[in-house]
C-alpha cells in the first residue's frame, strides 16, 4: 500500500468513531437503542480492523515512520501549528490497544447497560472517547496531543458523571476534570517552553533539537537559572501526572469509580490513564536529555506503585480495589520510563490493558450478578454461581500478581529488572519500592478474589447467575491475551533491532537498558527459571499465600492485623490524609478566600466605598454648593463684589 | 462601488426608525428587523470575499466631508482586525432578532428598534477612521443600551442602568479630551494623521490615562469592573448577549486601535501595570466567580476574567519583544483578537441560553436549579458545549485565544504565563461547578420538573452557536486569516517610538 493509502486509513480509523458517536448521540430518537449500539460498534470495529491492517505494515513489515500534515490550524508567519498524523510501531500498538479494548467494552456494554435509560448516550460517549484517544495517539505535534489529551479528559468527565442524578457521580466527574486540569496546566506551560526552545510544536522538530546538545537556560522567579530542557520535561511530566494519576495528583482516580463499570475498564484502566506513559514514551528523545526529570519520574512512579497499592489492601469496594491496583500499576509503568526502559513501560501498558480491563469487566459481571452491590463484605462463595466470571477473574489476578507464564509476569519483571539496572539517583529507592510492591499486588488481588468468590455465600434473595453472552464473550476474549501475550511478545519488545525501538529514544542510556533486558529475557524459560530464585517472584508467592491464609483459611487474621497495627491501618484507610488535606486547602480554604474576595473586597471595598463613594462625594459636594444658591439677589451681589475685589487685587498686585 | 460600511451602519439605524414607527404593528416591525438583518448578512458575503487577506491596509474605504471647519471627515474603512468584529456584530444581532419573539413580549417594536440601532452604531464604531466620528458612535452605543436595561430589565433595573450609563459616560468624557488634543496637534481628526503625529512622552502619558479610563471601564478591567455584574444581572437576555459579545469588545478594540498605534511609548511605559491588572482580572475575578450564587452574576464575572486575556495579549507585546521575537508578540496579539470573537460565543451564548431558561423559570439563583439534565436533555447538551468553550477546551473557540496568549507570553516571561495559565484550573472549577449544581444532581424543586426542553427556533439558534464554537475551535484561520497582515502591522506600530 502506498503511504497515501496508509494515511487515509489512519484518518478513517480516527474519524469513524467520531461520526458513529456523533450520530448515535444526535439521532437517539431515530436510531433507538439497537441502532445506537450497532452504529457505534460498527465504527469501532472499522477502526480496529484498520489498526490491524496498519499493524501488518508497521509492526510486521517494519514500514518507515510516516509524518504527515493534514491541515494548518494557525499560521503566523514562520510559526505553524498543524493537525497531522504520525504513524510508527508505537502509534499502531496504541491504536490496537485502544480500538481493541474499546470494541470489547462496547460489546460488553450491550449487556451491562441494557436496562439503562441513557443507553444511546452511553454508546455515543464511548465512541467519542475512542475518537479523542485516537487523536491523542496519532498526533504528530504537541498541540494535537493536547487536543486529544483534553478531549479524553472531558469525555471521561461526562462518563464519570454519566449517572448525573447521583451527587457522588457528579462530584467524581468534577473532581476528575479539575485535578486533570492541574496536570494540563503544567502540560500547557511545557508546550510553551518547547515552543520557545524549538520554535515549533512538531515532534519532528523537537526530536531534531533533542538530538543535539541543549545549552539554553531560562530564568524563573524564585528558581533562578535552570536548564530549559529540565524545565520542559518536568512540566510535561506534570501533565502525565494528572492524566496517569501519579502521586500527588492521583486523587481523582478512585472517585472516577462512580462511573459505570465498562468505562472504568476502558478509560480508567486500559487507555486514558496510560496516556501519560504513552506521552513520555513518545517524547522519549526529549526526556532522555533530562536526567533530573527521569529521576523524578522514577521516584514518583515507584512511590505510587508501593504506597497506593497498600491502600488497595484495606478497600472494601471491589471496584476501588481494582482502581488502587491500577494506580499502583501505573506507578510501575512511570518508574520504567524513568529508568529509560520505554519498551518495558509500553509492554506493561499493553499487558495491563488486557488483564486490568479483564478484571474490571469481571468485577462488573459480579456487580451485575449481585444487583449493584459493590461491597466485598457482602459477597463470598460466588465461585459456584459464576464459574466463568470466576475463571476470568482468576486469570486476571494471576496475571496482575505476575506469576509466570501469565502476561503480567513478563512485563512487570522486566520493569523491576530495568529499574535495578538504572544508575540514576533514586533508583535504589525505586527498586525497593517496586520489589515490595510485588507482595502488595499479590496480596490485594488475591484478597479480592478470595473475598468475592470463595468462602461462605451470604444470604441472598435469589441465587446470582452468569450474565448474558454480550458480557461473557468480552471476558473470554480478554483472558486469552492476559495469558499468552507475555511469552509471545517478550522477545519482540526487547530484541535490539526491536520493532518498537523505531519510535522510542535510542540514546546510550536507553539502548543500554534495552540490551540488558534483551540479555535477561531472550529465552522465556531461562527468564522464568531466573525469576523463581529472585525476590519479586518470592514476594508475590508470599503475598498470594498470605491472602489465601488470611481470607480463606483463617478469617480472623485481617481483623487481628487491623487491631494490632491500628495506627497504620487508619493511615491506609485515610489514604495518607492526602484527600483530606486537599479538601481543606483547595476546597474549604479556596471557597473561604473566594467568599472574602467576592463579598468584602469586590462588593464592599471596590463597589460601595470606591465607586459609590465617588458618587456620594459628588452628591455631598453638590449639596454643599447648593447652599450658595439661595435665590436672594443681595447674596449674589455680594459674591460678585467679592469676586471683583479679588480680581482687582490680583491685577494690582501683579502690576506692582 | 458599493459603500458596504455605510450601508451596514445606516440600514439598521434606518430600520430602527421604521420599527419605532410601527408601534403596535409588531409583525411589521419584526419583518423590518428580519429584512435588515438578512440584508446585513448578505452584505457581509461580498465584503469578506472581496477582502484582500494579504494587505494590512484599510479596505472598502469611504471618505466624505463632514465638518470642514475642524477638518473632521466622514471616513470609514475596514482592516483585518475589524472585519471579524463587524461580521461578529451582524451575526450576534441576527441571533438576537431570531430569538426576539421568544425572549420578549412587552413593547416589542421598541425592543427591535433598540437592537437595530445598536447594530448600526456598533458597526460604526468598528469602521470609523476619523476619531471624532468614532467618538460619536462610541457614545451612541450608550443610549440604546441604557434604554434596553432600563425598559426590559429586572427588578432593580433603574439603578443598574444609571450606574452603567454614568460609569461609562464619565470614562468617555476623558476620551473626548484626549481625542480632541490629538486632533488639534495633528491638525485634523483622521486616524492616520493621529498615528503619524509625534508626541512627547509626557503628553502621551496623559493622553493614555485619558483613553485608559474610557476603554478600561468598557472592557472592563479590574478595579473598574463593578458596573458589569450589576448591568448583566438586570439586563434582559439579549442585552446581556450584546453587552458580552460586543460592548466589551469595543473597549478592547479601543486599546488596539488607539492606545497601541497612537500612543506607543506610553503603552510601553504603562505595559507592566496593564499586565498586572489583566492578571488580577484573570485570577482574582476567577476566584470571585467561584462563590457567586446568582447564575448571571457568575457568567458576568467569568466574562471579565476572559476579557483579561484580551488586554494581556494586547500589552503582552512589550513584554514578549523584550525577551523574544516579534513573531511571538504577533501570536499573543492575534490570540487576543481571537479571544474577543470566541468570548462572544462563550459568554454570549451562555447568557442567551440562560435567557431561554429564565423565560420558563423566573429565578437566577443557582440553588433553585438542580437536575436540569433530566428534564431538558437537549438544552443541557448545548449548555455543556458553551460551558466547555468557557473552560477553554481544545477544539472549541475558547481554547484558541487563551492558548495563543499563554504560549506567546511564555516567551516573554514564564511567570506571567504561568499566572495566566491558572485560568485552566480556575475557569474549569467555577464553570463546571455551576454546571454541576444547575444540571446534575437530583431534582430538588418541583418547578424544575415542569420545564420544557428547547425546540423550534431557539433550538436552531443554540445548534448554530454550538456549530460555530466547534468551527472556530477547529479552524481558527476563519478569524485569524484576515487578521495576520493587520496584526503584524499593529505590532510594528506598537513598537515604533514616536517621541518628538
Amino acid at each position: 500500500m502506498t503511504d497515501q493509502t496508509l494515511i487515509m486509513l489512519a484518518m478513517l480509523a480516527m474519524l469513524s468513531p467520531l461520526f458513529a458517536g456523533t450520530f448515535a448521540g444526535i439521532g437517539q430518537t431515530y436510531l433507538g437503542r439497537v441502532g445506537a449500539h450497532r452504529l457505534t460498534i460498527l465504527g469501532v470495529t472499522f477502526s480496529f480492523l484498520i489498526a490491524c491492517c496498519l499493524a501488518s505494515h508497521f509492526i510486521v513489515s517494519n514500514h518507515a515512520t510516516l509524518d504527515v500534515t493534514l491541515y494548518h490550524w494557525v499560521t503566523i508567519g514562520a510559526l505553524k501549528f498543524q493537525i497531522g498524523i504520525w504513524l510508527d510501531a508505537l502509534t499502531v500498538i496504541m491504536m490496537l490497544v485502544v480500538t481493541g479494548v474499546s470494541l470489547l467494552v462496547h460489546i460488553y456494554s450491550m449487556g451491562y447497560m441494557a436496562e439503562d435509560e441513557g443507553y444511546a448516550r452511553f454508546f455515543s460517549y464511548m465512541s467519542l472517547f475512542t475518537f479523542a484517544m485516537l487523536t491523542l495517539v496519532l498526533a504528530n505535534n504537541g498541540l494535537q496531543l493536547f487536543f486529544g489529551w483534553e478531549g479524553v479528559g472531558v469525555v471521561s468527565y461526562l462518563l464519570i458523571s454519566f449517572w448525573y442524578h447521583k451527587p457522588s457521580a457528579a462530584k467524581g466527574g468534577f473532581k476528575a476534570f479539575v485535578v486533570n486540569r492541574v496536570g494540563d496546566f503544567g502540560f500547557l506551560l511545557g508546550l510553551g517552553a518547547c515552543l520557545g526552545l524549538c520554535g515549533s510544536l512538531d515532534y519532528a522538530t523537537w526530536f531534531k533539537v533533542a538530538s543535539m546538545p541543549i545549552q539554553s537556560t531560562v530564568t524563573l522567579p524564585f528558581f533562578g537559572h535552570i536548564s530549559s530542557i529540565h524545565m520542559i520535561c518536568l512540566l510535561l511530566f506534570v501533565g502525565a501526572m494528572g492524566k496517569s494519576a501519579q502521586v500527588p495528583l492521583h486523587v481523582w482516580l478512585p472517585e472516577s469509580m462512580e462511573g459505570p463499570t465498562p468505562i472504568s475498564a476502558l478509560i480508567h484502566a486500559a487507555t486514558m490513564v496510560t496516556a501519560g506513559v504513552y506521552m513520555v514514551s513518545r517524547l522519549s528523545p526529549l526526556f532522555e536529555c533530562s536526567s533530573v526529570a527521569l529521576s523524578v519520574m522514577m521516584v514518583i512512579g515507584a512511590t505510587g506503585a508501593l504506597f497506593l497499592g497498600l491502600v488497595g489492601i484495606v478497600q472494601h469496594d471491589i471496584k476501588r480495589v481494582v482502581a488502587y491496583s491500577t494506580l499502583s500499576q501505573l506507578g510501575y509503568m512511570v518508574a520504567a520510563t524513568g529508568a529509560s526502559a520505554y519498551s518495558a513501560a509500553i509492554f506493561h501498558l499493553v499487558t495491563h490493558a488486557c488483564f486490568k480491563a479483564l478484571l474490571f469487566l469481571a468485577a462488573g459481571s459480579v456487580i451485575m450478578a449481585m444487583h449493584h452491590e459493590q461491597d466485598m463484605r457482602n459477597m463470598g462463595g460466588l465461585k459456584r454461581y459464576l464459574p466463568v466470571t470466576y475463571m476470568t477473574f482468576l486469570i486476571g489476578s494471576i496475571s496482575l500478581a505476575a506469576f509466570p507464564p501469565f502476561a503480567g509476569f513478563f512485563s512487570k519483571d522486566s520493569i523491576i529488572e530495568a529499574v535495578q539496572y538504572s544508575k540514576l539517583p533514586g533508583s535504589g529507592y525505586a527498586s525497593i519500592c517496586l520489589t515490595l510492591g510485588a507482595f502488595v499486588t499479590a496480596l490485594y488481588s488475591f484478597r479480592a478474589l478470595f473475598l468475592t468468590f470463595h468462602g461462605r455465600a451470604p444470604v441472598m434473595k435469589s441465587a446470582p447467575h452468569e450474565p448474558v453472552y454480550a458480557v461473557l464473550i468480552p471476558l473470554l476474549v480478554l483472558s486469552i491475551p492476559s495469558v499468552i501475550i507475555g511469552w509471545t511478545l517478550v522477545d519482540t519488545f526487547f530484541s535490539t533491532p526491536g520493532y518498537l525501538s523505531l519510535g522510542l529514544s535510542q540514546s546510550v542510556r536507553a539502548m543500554g537498558v534495552l540490551n540488558h533486558l534483551h540479555s535477561e529475557t531472550h529465552s522465556v524459560w531461562s527468564m522464568i527459571g531466573h525469576a523463581l530464585t529472585h525476590w519479586p517472584f518470592i514476594l508475590s508467592t508470599l503475598g498470594a499465600l498470605f491472602a489465601w491464609y488470611a481470607y480463606s483459611y483463617a478469617p480472623h487474621i485481617p481483623a487481628y492485623c487491623a487491631r494490632k497495627g491500628y495506627a497504620f491501618y487508619q493511615i491506609l484507610v485515610d489514604q495518607y490524609g492526602i484527600d483530606r488535606f486537599y479538601q481543606w486547602l483547595f476546597v474549604d480554604r479556596v471557597q473561604a478566600l473566594s467568599q472574602y474576595l467576592s463579598e468584602t473586597v469586590d462588593r464592599s471595598w471596590i463597589d460601595r466605598r470606591m465607586v459609590l463613594g465617588v458618587a456620594n462625594t459628588v452628591r455631598k459636594l453638590g449639596a454643599l454648593f447648593r447652599l450658595t444658591q439661595t435665590g436672594f439677589v443681595f447674596h449674589y451681589t455680594a459674591y460678585m463684589g467679592i469676586g471683583i475685589v479679588i480680581c482687582v487685587a490680583y491685577a494690582v498686585l501683579s502690576i506692582a | 462601488m458599493i459603500p458596504y460600511l455605510s450601508l451596514l451602519t445606516g440600514l439598521p439605524i434606518l430600520g430602527a426608525v421604521l420599527a419605532l414607527g410601527c408601534q403596535d404593528r409588531e409583525a411589521w416591525a419584526l419583518r423590518i428587523a428580519a429584512g435588515v438583518t438578512l440584508i446585513s448578512l448578505v452584505l457581509c458575503i461580498p465584503m469578506v470575499q472581496g477582502f484582500d487577506f494579504s494587505s494590512s491596509a484599510f479596505q472598502f474605504k469611504e471618505l466624505h466631508e463632514w465638518i470642514p471647519a475642524w477638518n473632521a471627515k466622514y471616513a470609514m474603512g475596514v482592516d483585518g482586525i475589524t472585519l471579524p468584529l463587524i461580521v461578529l456584530t451582524v451575526v450576534t444581532h441576527a441571533v438576537i432578532i431570531l430569538t426576539a419573539r421568544t425572549l420578549v413580549k412587552a413593547q416589542f417594536s421598541k425592543y427591535l428598534a433598540v437592537f437595530l440601532a445598536l447594530q448600526g452604531v456598533t458597526i460604526g464604531v468598528f469602521s470609523a477612521l476619523d476619531t471624532l466620528l468614532f467618538y460619536c458612535f462610541w457614545e451612541g452605543m450608550l443610549i440604546p443600551m441604557y434604554l434596553c436595561i432600563g425598559i426590559w430589565g429586572g427588578e432593580s433595573r433603574t439603578q443598574a442602568s444609571i450606574k452603567f450609563f454614568l460609569y461609562t459616560f464619565i470614562g468617555s468624557a476623558f476620551l473626548l479630551l484626549s481625542l480632541v488634543y490629538i486632533g488639534l496637534q495633528a491638525g485634523g481628526f483622521s486616524w492616520a494623521a493621529a498615528v503619524k503625529q509625534p508626541l512627547s512622552l509626557m503628553a502621551q502619558k496623559w493622553l493614555f490615562l485619558g483613553c485608559l479610563f474610557a476603554f478600561a471601564v468598557k472592557v472592563p478591567m479590574w478595579p473598574v469592573h463593578t458596573w458589569l455584574p450589576d448591568a448583566h444581572t438586570e439586563a434582559p437576555a439579549a442585552g446581556s448577549v450584546i453587552l458580552a459579545a460586543l460592548m466589551l469588545k469595543v473597549g478592547a478594540y479601543g486599546f488596539f486601535r488607539f492606545c497601541l498605534p497612537i500612543l506607543p511609548d506610553a503603552s510601553r511605559f504603562f505595559a507592566t501595570p496593564m499586565l498586572v491588572l489583566s492578571l488580577i482580572a484573570i485570577v482574582y475575578i476567577g476566584l470571585v466567580a467561584l462563590s457567586q450564587k446568582d447564575m448571571k452574576r457568575l457568567i458576568a464575572y467569568s466574562s471579565v476574567a476572559h476579557m483579561g486575556f484580551v488586554t494581556l495579549g494586547c500589552f503582552g507585546v512589550y513584554l514578549i519583544t523584550f525577551n523574544s521575537g516579534e513573531m511571538f508578540a504577533q501570536m499573543a496579539m492575534e490570540g487576543a483578537l481571537m479571544q474577543m470573537v470566541a468570548h462572544a460565543f462563550g459568554s454570549g451564548a451562555m447568557f442567551l441560553a440562560f435567557g431561554l431558561l429564565y423565560m420558563q423559570y423566573h429565578t437566577r439563583l443557582i440553588e433553585r436549579f438542580g437536575g436540569l439534565a433530566k428534564v431538558m436533555p437537549v438544552f443541557s447538551a448545548c449548555f455543556m458545549v458553551f460551558a466547555l468553550t468557557n473552560v477553554g477546551l481544545p477544539g472549541t473557540a475558547g481554547f484558541v485565544g487563551e492558548f495563543m496568549v499563554i504560549l506567546g507570553l511564555f516567551q516573554g516571561h514564564a511567570g506571567v504565563a504561568a499566572l495566566a495559565a491558572l485560568t485552566l484550573i480556575i475557569s474549569a472549577a467555577y464553570t463546571l461547578w455551576m454546571f454541576r449544581r444547575v444540571f446534575y444532581g437530583p431534582i430538588q424543586h418541583t418547578a424544575v420538573t415542569a420545564l420544557q426542553d428547547v425546540n423550534g427556533l431557539s433550538l436552531g439558534v443554540l445548534i448554530f452557536l454550538v456549530l460555530m464554537i466547534f468551527a472556530l475551535g477547529l479552524f481558527p484561520e476563519m478569524v485569524l486569516g484576515p487578521a495576520h497582515a493587520s496584526s503584524a502591522q499593529l505590532v510594528q506600530m506598537a513598537l515604533k517610538s514616536k517621541l518628538i
